[in-house]
């Protein structure tokens, strides 16, 4: 390591590793997924994987993703919790392409995907 | 310069003396017990101790270097108590044997305690008890009295460098010991008693071999023949008051011959034997290409550090005895012979200004009669001490002089006490007979002096001699380093163990710190040997007549047969034995 | 991005209590679920919450399980980690509410009132991997350093923030590097003081342990400050964790870069060595430290000349504590403003301290300097166990004082434990309860110094014995009162008169406990009695007859069979035999067995 700008690199590098060590900020947007037996059943794992790498890809270090229980409403897992801005968006019936989708339009640029929103369904 | 006041008196000093040396300009005198001038600077014993104004503590008067503006108490109600309780606590943890204690009315504790009106048993406890270490023919460390000044462990490790003494263990367990806790006789000490000579208590000294002495003179069938280095006669007298420097020879024949000594040989008459055959073994070696430099081998200290640190130099050693055992092997053999003595009979006792002699005498090949050339080495002190205990006015007693045939002696003998003595000596000889003319100026001014190392170039009849003098291992070990690595072409070295020479011995009187710190014993004392050198009509050992007739009669020539069988010995690989 | 983090403490007390097992094996389930890329199992340096060892902490929720065996693992795992139910019957209890709500772990009574400075890494990242200290701005500080301030810069920034060494004496760290700075010499050192000797301390281990490279970058700092480019780290062979993870932590910024020559492509080069102290408590006294780096017996010598002058090797020559090289990087990319605005006007920052002794969170805690010991007893510590009445609390160690109970609403800086007859020390910090006899108190600490004297001087070599003894006998009942004057002149004797610190700070608890306890001295010394019951010698064991049903049992338990009595009568103790073991009182159902 020869500069500092190669340390900064290198630590923008690990912060994807260490991003999600620690409780959520207040201004963090924290993304949970169901993940009891009937959330694995219906797919969430893939939806979870697919969330996580969009955020690697985006470098979101402002997002929490993580698993949750089962939350009582298994028939519309797979089910994601987005909470955002103070309010709670779920999304249910979730897939790998709407989980992206949802990273792009909700997270990343402030535009809730109603369609997939379980008011709408 | 620094400005400050002592006890409101200003003093001007240079920059970073100390308290202790400032006070003394000031006229005002701090006591010390650990403090050894340039050797020993630690602060640990807390005698010294003054008070600062501003500090937050006492400070140790010894080490702590002066500063612009400093204001120094050193005799305040706290600084006083606080040195007797320093004193107390040491009295504590101290074997009190002052009534019989060698260094009774000599020990600088006992000193203070007693100016400092010392309550023996104020302080109550656990005592360090150990048995003393006897293990070696010389000397004796009884860590029952030491007081853990560290004197010793510093002089062995900084003027020797052979450091085989430390602090072992630690807090009220410390004391001082050899690695892994050994006996000393397992350890490689050159046996040069300089720790003797700084130890402020008894906890170190000499194996005394005053009774065996005495059970000699008492039993009828011994010839009991007495014999002192050069160097006792520079010293003793400081044992009954003399100043530092006085030559007290003729009261010392006198008082061996009170003692009960049957003859008074002398063994500046050895020394004189010495040259003859040491200047002799020179010349062969630069005439036959032998090994060089040669060194020395008058200082049993400096055999042993040879023979236990540098044993490749080994081959570099004269091959000659030391002059003690010179004069003994000589009375067993030649006297012996002459006077129809069996050897037997005779008793020989060496008095010296060293400790390492009384292990010399336990040498292997030191017995040219078949019996040992030296039955006993008492030191200077000892001898002052048989002196003392034998109701004898020493400095009441007419002087008187050496027993024939043996005791006769010239300048170049007396010189031997004194570092760059022997050098001279063989010069002397040497020189004439390179040239084959008497020398103008006996005097090789450049080999005298109490500097560590000292170096001269003589041209003596077209032969280059090179020459290098030390004193003290410290300095003998840049020279043997030089040597081994091919640094330098000497073609004789003369090394003495104690800084120099044997007037400085560990077996002379025992001098204080303060005492050492403002004078210069060493000068002082080879300035009696150097006086009485002027004095002496001969002054050249060729010329010793006795020297003379005992080639004549016994030896032949010097380096002869029987020479190297009565005044040669060799020596031993010690380090990788 | 990983959802989940899983941290397992791998400090030396959750160590010693199998976390490393733990560990493993919760390694081993993720990679069976084949959840590599999900979930990260760290090891990390101390959480502090050591009483309730080993621990682990699961992110993003912020799980705080504590107490954590290997058996759970697979519930942990099973339930949390694959299902996202936390296990609440294995949280720390604090972090659960009364509805069974989780609160977050800075929210509890032992984290809520830290500040975590010196400790911020602790427990966050793995020691052990230089990289994530890099992710949380590690080496930034030196970068900066090296790139846009001067050596007076970094100087004057230090100076600013007010920043005293931890180490105990607390002497201004700036200006200890100024001395350095100043001083001429074509070599100089920087060394580090991680010799912690107090019993019962235990700040540096743990941050060596958790965060290594903290130190190594703040002394890449100090050694660009005043000039040197040859650092020591002096830590003991019993930290064989810390020596492990700094001797990694090392080689990692070597490989790195950061150390060396060269060091972000500046002229800058450093390079840092660690040397293993034997144990001896002294080589914690910087002139011991630095003869025992340069292979000598660890022997303190003379000041001055001070090390700053001529110190290691004879060399300019700066000595810190290991807390107080964790603060220099934080110091440098906050500011000396932010430190400063922690803490009291003299006392800036935070400290770190070793909770032990009688109370119930023990483990290790940061507190902006200014906060009162009952907050740090109280509030953070739990206070005294089984309800029982704190009586005092020592800091400093062995070289400190006590603190009395009427005393515990003082704010703890270095100036208020110097008033109050103690020291900051490295911030150990032991609770004494109602049941401590304080006089035997004193003597455990004099133990302790009279055992890590070093020997050289007679103030301390024989004075601390003597002080020892005395204290012996007053725990014996064989004193008198003049003894106990005799024993206070001792003390100031030795104070006055010792070579170094050790010897100058031995008697302070002797004199501490004096001055607060004195009744307590005097109940022994007049009345043959300790009050607290500890003292064996002044211990008598009786039966209370009226109490006694004559079960037996304390005849039938006693080794030495010295009690007698017949069945259902009371019994009697022979105070010739008794060997004062307490059995009998243990044994006894009726509280019959009394101290008296």
């Amino acid at each position: 390591m020869k500069s500092l700008e190669e340390l900064r690199a290198l630590r923008e590098k690990m912060k994807s590793q260490t991003d999600n060590r620690g409780v959520a900020g207040a201004d963090e947007t924290v993304i949970k997924v169901g993940m009891a037996t009937c959330g694995i059943a219906a797919g969430a794992r893939p939806v979870l994987d697919a969330l996580l790498e969009e955020a690697d890809k985006r470098h979101l270090h402002n997002v929490s993703i993580s698993q949750t229980g089962c939350i009582g409403m298994c028939r519309l897992e797979p089910i994601v919790e987005i909470f955002k801005d103070g309010q709670k968006f779920t999304y249910v019936h979730m897939t790998a392409e709407k989980a992206r989708k949802v990273m792009n339009d909700h997270v990343v640029n402030g535009n809730p995907c109603k369609e997939y929103l379980i008011s709408e369904n | 310069m620094v400005h400050l006041k002592i006890n409101n008196i200003p003093v001007e000093v240079k920059e970073g003396t100390t308290i202790l040396e400032a006070a003394k300009i000031a006229g005002i005198n701090i006591p010390t017990l650990c403090y050894l001038k340039e050797i020993n600077e630690i602060g640990a014993c807390r005698i010294c101790v003054v008070e600062v104004k501003g500090a937050r503590s006492l400070v140790a008067a010894c080490v702590y270097p002066v500063n612009e503006g400093m204001e120094v108490f050193t005799n305040t109600e706290k600084v006083r108590k606080s040195r007797k309780t320093t004193l107390e606590l040491l009295l504590s943890d101290h074997k009190k044997e002052c009534l019989s204690c060698v260094r009774s009315t000599n020990c600088e504790l006992q000193k203070l305690s007693n100016e400092y009106g010392c309550d023996e048993n104020r302080f109550k406890g656990a005592r360090t008890e150990c048995e003393p270490d006897t293990s070696t023919s010389y000397l004796v460390r009884d860590n029952e009295k030491c007081i853990l000044c560290r004197r010793c462990v510093a002089v062995c490790k900084k003027v020797q460098e052979v450091a085989v003494i430390a602090p072992a263990r630690r807090g009220f367990n410390t004391h001082i010991a050899c690695a892994f806790e050994a006996d000393l006789n397992d350890a490689p000490c050159v046996a040069c008693g300089q720790c003797v000579a700084v130890c402020p208590t008894g906890a170190l000294h000499e194996r005394e071999e005053i009774d065996n002495v005495r059970d000699a003179i008492n039993n009828p069938e011994k010839v009991v023949i007495v014999a002192a280095a050069p160097a006792v006669r520079a010293a003793i007298g400081e044992e009954f008051g003399y100043p530092i420097g006085t030559n007290t020879e003729g009261k010392m024949f006198t008082a061996m011959r009170m003692l009960g000594f049957d003859k008074i040989f002398d063994v500046n008459f050895g020394a004189d034997l010495t040259i003859m055959e040491e200047s002799n073994e020179l010349l062969d070696r630069v005439t036959n290409k032998g090994v060089l430099p040669m060194f020395t081998s008058c200082s049993p200290g400096w055999i042993r550090y040879v023979e236990y640190y540098y044993p490749e130099l080994i081959p570099n050693l004269s091959s000659c005895k030391s002059p003690m055992q010179m004069t003994g092997a000589t009375v067993k053999t030649y006297w012996a012979q002459k006077e129809g003595i069996d050897p037997k009979n005779i008793y020989f006792v060496g008095i010296m200004p060293c400790t390492a002699k009384k292990f010399e005498k336990t040498r292997a090949d030191e017995n040219a009669s078949g019996y040992p050339d030296v039955d006993a080495v008492l030191t200077t002190r000892e001898l002052a001490k048989m002196i003392k205990t034998s109701g004898i006015i020493f400095n009441q007693l007419p002087d008187s002089t050496f027993d024939n045939p043996l005791g006769e002696f010239t300048g170049a003998g007396v010189i031997f006490g004194a570092t760059g003595g022997v050098m001279e000596a063989a010069l002397r000889t040497a020189a004439e007979k390179l040239t084959g003319k008497p020398l103008d100026n006996v005097d090789f001014k450049a080999v005298r002096g109490t500097k560590g190392i000292k170096e001269a170039e003589y041209d003596l009849n077209g032969v280059k001699i090179k020459v290098a003098v030390a004193s003290g291992l410290t300095n003998a070990k840049q020279l043997c380093e030089k040597i081994k690595k091919g640094e330098c072409d000497y073609t004789f070295v003369e090394v003495m163990c104690c800084p120099g020479g044997c007037v400085n011995g560990g077996g002379q009187p025992i001098q204080s710190a303060y005492v050492r710190r403002n004078v210069d014993l060493r000068s002082k004392r080879a300035k009696a040997l150097y006086d009485e050198d002027k004095k002496l009509k001969i002054r050249k050992s060729h010329e010793n007549e006795a020297v003379m007739s005992l080639y004549k009669e016994f030896f032949g020539e010097p380096g002869s047969h029987k020479a190297h069988e009565i005044l040669h010995t060799k020596y031993v690989d010690r380090k990788h034995k | 991005m990983f959802r989940s983090h899983i941290l397992v403490c791998g400090g030396t007390g959750c160590t010693s209590g199998n976390s490393m097992k733990v560990y493993d094996a919760l390694v081993d389930r993720v990679q069976k679920a084949g959840l590599e890329n999900e979930v990260h199992v760290t090891k990390t340096g101390c959480f502090g919450l050591c009483a309730y060892g080993p621990i682990m902490i699961v992110y993003p929720e912020g799980a705080f399980y504590s107490q954590v065996k290997v058996e759970d693992v697979d519930e942990i795992f099973n339930e949390h980690i694959v299902k996202g139910r936390i296990v609440t019957r294995l949280l720390y209890k604090e972090t659960v509410g009364e509805d069974g709500s989780i609160k977050a772990l800075n929210d509890t009574n032992f984290y809520k009132k830290q500040h975590r400075v010196a400790l911020r890494n602790c427990g966050v990242i793995n020691p052990e991997k230089i990289e994530e200290y890099i992710a949380y701005d590690g080496y930034e500080a030196l970068g900066k350093v090296l790139t846009e301030m001067t050596p007076q810069d970094v100087i004057d920034v230090i100076l600013k923030s007010g920043l005293r060494g931890r180490g105990g004496a607390g002497f201004p760290t700036g200006r200890k590097w100024q001395f350095a700075k100043n001083s001429v010499g074509n070599k100089k050192y920087v060394c580090c003081n991680a010799d912690e000797g107090d019993p019962g301390a235990f700040m540096d281990r743990s941050i060596l342990e958790g965060d290594p490279h903290a130190v190594i970058e703040a002394m890449a700092i100090a050694a660009y400050a005043i000039g040197s480019d040859q650092g020591y780290i002096y830590v003991r062979a019993e930290y064989p964790i810390a020596v492990q993870r700094l001797t990694i932590a090392i080689k990692q910024a070597r490989e790195y870069g950061l150390l060396g020559k060269n060091i972000f492509g500046t002229k800058f080069n450093f390079d840092l060595d660690i040397r293993l102290g034997a144990g001896a408590f002294v080589c914690g006294e910087e002139t011991a430290l630095m003869t025992s780096i340069e292979g000598h017996r660890g022997e303190p010598r003379p000041r001055p000349p001070f090390p700053a002058i001529k110190g290691l090797f004879g060399k300019p020559t700066i000595l810190n504590n290991v807390e107080t090289y964790a603060n220099i990087p934080q110091i440098i990319l906050k500011g000396a403003d932010w430190f400063a605005s922690m803490g009291t006007e003299k006392s800036r920052g935070t400290k770190v301290f070793a909770l032990g002794g009688k109370i119930h969170n023990t483990g290790l805690v940061e507190i902006p300097m200014g906060t009162t010991m009952r907050e740090i007893i109280y509030d953070i510590g739990g206070g005294c166990p089984n309800g029982k009445k704190f009586k005092a609390a020592q800091t400093g160690g062995p070289s400190g004082g006590c603190i009395p109970a009427h005393l515990i609403d003082t704010p703890i800086d270095y100036d208020n434990l110097i008033k109050i007859g103690s020291m900051m020390g490295s911030g150990g910090l032991i609770v004494m309860d109602e049941d401590n006899c304080m006089v035997d108190i004193a003597k455990f600490f004099l133990e302790f110094t009279v055992d890590e004297s070093c020997g050289k001087c007679t103030a301390c070599r024989i004075g601390t014995k003597r002080l020892y003894e005395m204290l012996c006998k007053v725990t014996d009942g064989t004193a008198t009162m003049e003894d106990l004057d005799k024993m206070e002149e001792l003390c100031y004797y030795i104070k006055e008169n010792s070579l170094c610190g050790l010897g100058q700070t031995a008697p302070n608890p002797v004199l501490s406990t004096m001055h607060y306890f004195r009744d307590e001295y005097e109940a022994h010394v007049r009345d043959k009695r300790c009050p607290a019951g500890v003292c064996k010698k002044l211990l008598r064991y009786q039966i209370v007859a009226d109490k006694c049903k004559g079960c037996t049992l304390c005849a039938r338990n006693c080794p030495v069979g010295a009690i007698t009595g017949t069945v259902k009568e009371p019994h009697v103790i022979d105070p010739n035999k008794c060997i004062k073991c307490g059995v009998c009182m243990e044994k006894c159902r009726f509280g019959a067995v009394i101290k008296a």
